[in-house]
C-alpha cells in the first residue's frame, strides 16, 4: 500500500536540504516509493526522479482521497525532484505536498525534462493552502533557498499554479530569487500546451470551471461528514419515539422513529448529493434556499409516498419543518468546497440562515413535545 | 455560475493601475480586462468586466504590483464561518488542520 511507503526514511543526500527548511522538518519521504525511478545529480546533491505515469497504487490513493478522510494525510515530503533529464536551464513546475496535487502535476508531465518544486503545504491541495497562506511567498522564496534551486536550476522559469496566486506575490518572488516567475494553467491537464505556446495560457486556461463530473467528484466527501452525525440524530429520534411514562420502549422507538430516520437519510440525499449534483439546476443562487427547496421537494416525496404512514399531525408538521431545514443546513457546507462562492456571499446566507435553523429546530422540537404529552394523556 | 453578493469588496483604483496584466493572469473567473480610454488614461488599463463573478479569492489584490486591486479576501465556507463564530477566531477551514507531515 503506497501509505506505507511514504512513512520510510529519507534516503541520505536526496531532499537532505530541504528538510530543514522553515523549522517543518519532515520526518517521512518515500525511499522506496514505486513513484521514484532514480536520482539525478545536481550541484547542490543528488534529487529524485519521479515517474510521470500514475500506478494502480496512485490511483487507488487518488481514489481514497475522494471518498474517506485519507485525504487528511496523504502527503509528499516537500523538497525538490525531477522529471526526465533536467537542466539548469529546465523549467520548474511548483506544487502543494498533498500527493493527489503532486501525481496530477507530474503525470501531465511526460516528456519533459523539468523540475518539480514541492512546497510543505501541511498535506492541503494548492488553492486551499493559497487561501490559509501555507503555499504562500514565504514558503516558496524559503524553499527555493534551501535545496539551492538557484544553483540546480537558475536558468529555468519558476512555473507557478494559477491556483497558488491567492497566496503567492509573483513579483516579490522574482525580485528575492532572481527566478523569472510566470503563473501557469488552472488544470495541469493544460500545461503541455501551456509550455508549446512559449508559456502563454489562453482565457479558459485561467478559468476554473465547475462542472457536472467536478461537482459528482465531490459529492461522497460532502455525504460522508454529514452522516457522521447521524447516529447522533437517530439516538435522539429514537429516544423521543420509544419513550413512554414507564421507560423506553423498543417497539414504539422502532415503529414511530424509523419514518423519521428514513426523512433523515432523504435529506442528506438532498443536501448532500443532489444539491451538489444539480447544483445550476436548482433555483437561487443561494445555497440554503438551493438545500431547503431540494429537501422540501424530497420530504413531500417520502411524505406522499406514505413514509409517515397514519402519524398524527404533529410529528408530520415537525417533519415537514425540520428535514427542509436539514437539507438546507447540509447543502450550505457545500459553499466551502465550489470554485465560486465568496466569503461576503456566504456570510450573508449565515445571518438569515442560522436564526431560521435554530426556530425550526425549536418548532419542531416544540411539535414533538406536543404530540408527546398528547401520547402519554398528559394533556 | 454565479453567487450572491457577486464581487461586492473588489475594488480597482484606475489611477494606481499600471496596466500590466496581471490580474488577468492570476484571476480564476476572468473578472478583469484591459481597456484603452480608462477614465481619460493613456495606454490600457484593467476594469473589472464582470465583478459577479469575482469569489474574492485575493490573487488579484496579492499579484497587484502597483496596489491599484484590493479584495476582502477570504474563503467562501460555511463550516469555516461557523467555526470561527464558535471559536471566536479567524475562519479557516477544518480541512486537514493537522499540522506537519505524516
Amino acid at each position: 500500500m503506497p501509505e506505507i511507503k511514504l512513512i520510510l526514511k529519507t534516503p541520505s543526500g536526496a531532499q537532505g536540504s530541504a528538510g530543514g527548511a522553515g523549522g517543518a522538518a519532515c520526518c517521512c519521504a518515500p525511499a522506496q516509493a514505486e513513484w521514484i525511478t532514480g536520482t539525478v545529480p545536481t550541484p547542490a546533491g543528488p534529487v529524485c526522479r519521479v515517474s510521470t505515469t500514475l500506478t494502480r497504487s496512485d490511483l487507488w490513493g487518488n481514489f481514497k482521497c475522494r471518498v474517506s478522510s485519507f485525504r487528511d494525510s496523504y502527503s509528499v515530503p516537500p523538497g525538490l525532484y525531477a522529471v526526465g533529464e533536467p537542466a539548469e536551464s529546465s523549467d520548474i513546475f511548483v506544487s502543494a505536498n498533498y500527493k493527489f496535487s503532486f501525481d496530477t502535476l507530474r503525470s501531465r508531465l511526460s516528456g519533459l525534462d523539468a523540475w518539480i518544486l514541492v512546497l510543505d503545504t501541511k498535506g492541503i491541495n494548492v488553492w486551499c493552502a493559497a487561501g490559509k497562506g501555507t503555499f504562500g511567498t514565504a514558503e516558496l522564496i524559503e524553499r527555493i533557498r534551501a535545496t539551492g534551486l538557484a544553483g540546480v536550476a537558475g536558468r529555468g522559469r519558476l512555473i507557478l499554479p494559477q491556483l497558488g496566486a491567492p497566496g503567492v506575490n509573483a513579483g516579490e518572488v522574482r525580485k528575492k530569487t532572481g527566478l523569472r516567475v510566470c503563473y501557469g494553467p488552472v488544470r495541469a491537464a493544460d500545461i503541455p500546451a501551456y509550455i508549446k505556446a512559449g508559456c502563454k495560457a489562453t482565457r479558459q486556461m485561467r478559468e476554473v470551471r465547475f462542472g457536472l463530473v467536478d461537482r459528482l467528484v465531490l459529492s461522497p466527501m460532502e455525504v460522508l461528514p454529514a452522516m457522521k452525525r447521524y447516529p447522533l440524530f437517530a439516538l435522539v429520534v429514537l429516544g423521543v419515539f420509544g419513550l413512554g411514562p414507564k421507560g423506553i420502549i423498543f417497539r414504539d422507538a422502532v415503529s414511530g422513529g424509523l419514518p423519521f430516520l428514513l426523512l433523515g437519510l432523504l435529506s442528506v440525499f438532498a443536501g448532500a448529493f443532489l444539491v451538489p449534483v444539480l447544483l445550476p439546476f436548482i433555483p437561487f443562487k443561494s445555497f440554503a434556499l438551493k438545500g431547503w427547496i431540494t429537501g422540501a421537494v424530497v420530504v413531500l416525496f417520502g411524505i406522499k409516498a406514505g413514509l409517515l404512514g397514519r402519524m398524527g399531525s404533529a410529528p408530520v408538521w415537525a417533519a415537514c419543518i425540520f428535514f427542509p431545514m436539514a437539507s438546507s443546513y447540509i447543502a450550505l457546507q457545500f459553499t466551502g468546497s465550489t470554485t465560486f462562492t465568496c466569503i461576503s456571499g456566504v456570510k450573508k446566507e449565515l445571518k438569515v440562515a442560522l436564526p431560521f435553523y435554530i426556530a425550526s429546530a425549536a418548532v419542531s422540537a416544540a411539535l414533538l413535545l406536543v404530540y408527546k404529552l398528547f401520547e402519554w394523556r398528559v394533556i | 455560475m454565479k453567487y450572491i453578493t457577486g464581487g461586492v469588496t473588489l475594488k480597482l483604483e484606475a489611477g494606481k493601475c499600471t496596466g500590466c496584466g496581471m490580474c488577468m493572469e492570476v484571476c480564476p473567473h476572468n473578472v478583469f480586462s484591459l481597456e484603452s480610454g480608462v477614465s481619460g488614461l493613456e495606454g490600457r488599463r484593467a476594469v473589472i468586466a464582470a465583478r459577479d463573478r469575482c469569489m474574492e479569492c485575493g490573487a488579484c489584490e496579492k499579484n497587484c504590483a502597483s496596489g491599484a486591486l484590493s479584495v476582502n479576501k477570504g474563503v467562501g465556507c460555511a463550516s469555516a464561518l461557523i467555526n470561527s463564530m464558535i471559536t471566536g477566531g479567524e475562519p479557516t477551514c477544518g480541512c486537514g488542520g493537522n499540522s506537519g507531515c505524516c
